[in-house]
């Protein structure tokens, strides 16, 4: 039995979220819209119609190339891509061949900790086709999504197995979310993955015949069609049999791939300069205009919050897995700058804020209070105003309100017992009034403090400061 | 250049859709072969030092703003369609 090597590239088509279309001023939103409701003599293809290219998709495109690390080309032209398919109203897509819009770039991927770099081949421009719907008697055409700007980014076959690709695909969605090109929602069909992957023998430098996975619109769909490719290929080589050249689908309900095409009627593509558009001679100005326009990636940020603020690699991650998220957290720690501390901000901000976002679905730009009253309820937890329970009652407060936090400390009357002379009071009482654990501390039964603390918390109605308490109570004990 | 084979005759009408007598085939052998013997007298010309053209128009960087209008209504757009169903274009059934 041979052991073998994956060696796998990706193509990944990403929907850019511009207001129309790559080549006419038609809607490029058709996600639960009407048949046919958004199109025009040029996207139908009609005799006479011509394509005019949308700006904002070339710097979508182009900011996404400088983004991954890749050259950009001033000058790139367009291509016709030659097929004839009933999504495909013109019998070509207008695509790119020769010279792409971005070239040589570089992704730095993570994997179960471990860093790598995947090499980014080109980014190029094109447009998306219709979409079909197969019926008994015929299959219906709906061209809303005919002419919508779409973004390949094809990878060097550098990814070695099932996870890496997985890394390597959640990393660009997060990327390209950030920088708000695309929404990324592979579900809706906003990312779609295609995977070139060959075996070869771990001592061998020649590699196998290559097999193509098609229409793989989900994450797990992704991992999945890898792993099973990896299985069927070492099965049929080592049973002494051979790999044949196919293009395959992933079947998602059977769990398996599946033929699509074979190498016979691989498509011949006959790309030739589209010669209904001018080249593109992008302005360098502009280029690195778009340049200074990067935010600040996911990467860089979380390796800034470990750097600055002595945050776990978890926190860092967690904290930075969307932009909108990262820059609340990052408000709120500058406004509490004097106050509150980083890890504190980042504690209650991957707990309490994450998990009410997670529940609610709500938007960050939809919570109902500035990152600034965030950063004063940590504050006043982390000065003793009131406890951590009374500060996760106020945020409660804060998130359905949107009060203030001190406004709502004030009503409900919250304020942190941390008077010595009360917290004495409560303790003596405490203790004459459960004669039986007290003995047993005595005796040495450490646990029993939390038992005794929780009772002073109660008959504080929860504002007793609790490590004052539980100082308080050792203190008596101990007499 | 040599004429263009049957089996290239063949693919070209293949790849364009159409179905052709062995006529047809026989007198477009002829027909392409001669257009690629006049586009061949290209190959003449010294093209060196001419940077390679892929549009004759005196243009480039030819851009629209990002900007959505409305465009053709859906009962215009499927205007002219054979056959229609729900709203869309109906073609013979393809298999997904
Ligand atoms: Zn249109």
């Amino acid at each position: 039995m041979t052991t073998y090597e994956a060696i796998i590239g990706m193509e990944v088509h990403i929907e850019l979220q511009t207001q129309s279309k790559m080549f006419c001023a038609c809607p490029a939103s058709f996600f639960g819209a009407a048949p046919n409701i958004n199109t025009c003599p040029t996207c139908l293809a009609l005799p006479g119609a011509l394509p005019v290219i949308n700006r904002q998709a070339v710097a979508y495109t182009a900011l996404t190339g400088l983004a991954l690390n890749c050259r950009i080309h001033r000058r790139n032209v367009f291509a016709r891509k030659n097929y004839f398919y009933p999504d495909l109203p013109k019998g070509y897509q207008i695509s790119q061949y020769e010279l792409p819009l971005c070239t040589d770039g570089a992704l730095d991927i993570t994997v179960a900790g471990a860093g790598k770099t995947v090499g980014i081949t080109r980014v190029h421009l094109e447009e998306d086709t219709g979409k079909l719907t197969h019926v008994s008697g015929g299959s219906l055409v709906d061209l809303n999504r005919a002419g919508v700007p779409l973004m390949e980014i094809v990878s060097e076959p550098d990814i070695r197995s099932a996870a890496e690709a997985y890394a390597y695909v959640s990393q660009l969605r997060q990327i390209v979310r950030y920088l708000g090109v695309s929404s990324g929602d592979m579900e809706k069909g906003a990312m779609r993955c295609e995977v070139n992957l060959s075996l070869k023998p771990v001592d061998s430098e020649v590699w196998g015949t290559k097999v193509e996975v098609k229409n793989l619109n989900s994450f797990r769909a992704v991992r999945n069609a890898i792993t099973w490719e990896i299985a069927r290929q070492t099965e049929t080589l080592n049973a002494g049999g051979q790999v044949e050249q196919v293009t395959m689908g992933w079947d998602e309900t059977r769990g398996r791939t599946v033929v699509q095409r074979s190498k016979e009627d691989a498509h011949d593509y006959r790309y030739f300069p589209e010669p209904d558009l001018p080249p593109l001679n992008l302005d360098p100005v502009r280029i690195d205009e778009l340049a200074d326009s990067l935010p600040e990636l996911p990467a860089a940020k979380a390796a800034r919050y470990r750097a600055t603020w002595q945050l776990s690699a978890q926190d860092a991650a967690l904290l930075t897995e969307h932009r909108d998220r990262a820059e609340y957290f990052e408000a709120a720690v500058a406004a509490g700058a004097d106050t509150i501390s980083a890890r504190a901000a980042a504690n209650w901000m991957t707990g309490e804020i994450f998990r009410r976002l997670n529940e609610s679905g709500i938007a960050v730009a939809d919570i109902k209070f500035p990152p600034a009253d965030f950063a004063r309820l940590i504050a006043l937890v982390e000065t003793g105003k009131i406890n951590r329970q009374a500060g996760k009652d106020v945020l409660a407060g804060m998130w359905q309100f949107g009060a203030q936090p001190d406004a709502i400390v004030a009503a409900k009357g919250l304020k942190q017992i941390s008077d010595s002379g009360a917290i004495e009071k409560i303790v003596t009482q405490v203790i004459a009034e459960n004669p039986d654990p007290a003995a047993q501390f005595r005796a040495g039964k450490e646990k029993v403090i939390g038992f005794l603390v929780g009772q002073v918390m109660r008959h504080s109605r929860g504002k007793a400061n609790p490590k004052l308490a539980e100082a308080a109570l050792r203190r008596k004990l101990a007499s | 250049m040599p004429k263009l084979s049957m089996a290239e005759v063949e693919n070209i009408a293949h790849l364009a859709r159409l179905k052709l007598t062995e006529d047809e085939k026989r007198l477009f052998q002829e027909q392409l072969s001669s257009i690629l013997r006049y586009v061949e007298m290209l190959n003449t010309l010294d093209t060196a030092g001419v940077p390679p053209t892929t549009s004759a128009l005196p243009l480039d960087n030819v851009m629209r703003p990002d900007e959505a209008h409305a465009g053709l209504s859906p009962a215009d757009a499927l205007l002219n369609a054979p056959d229609t169903a729900a709203g869309s274009f109906r073609v013979k059934q393809i298999l997904p």
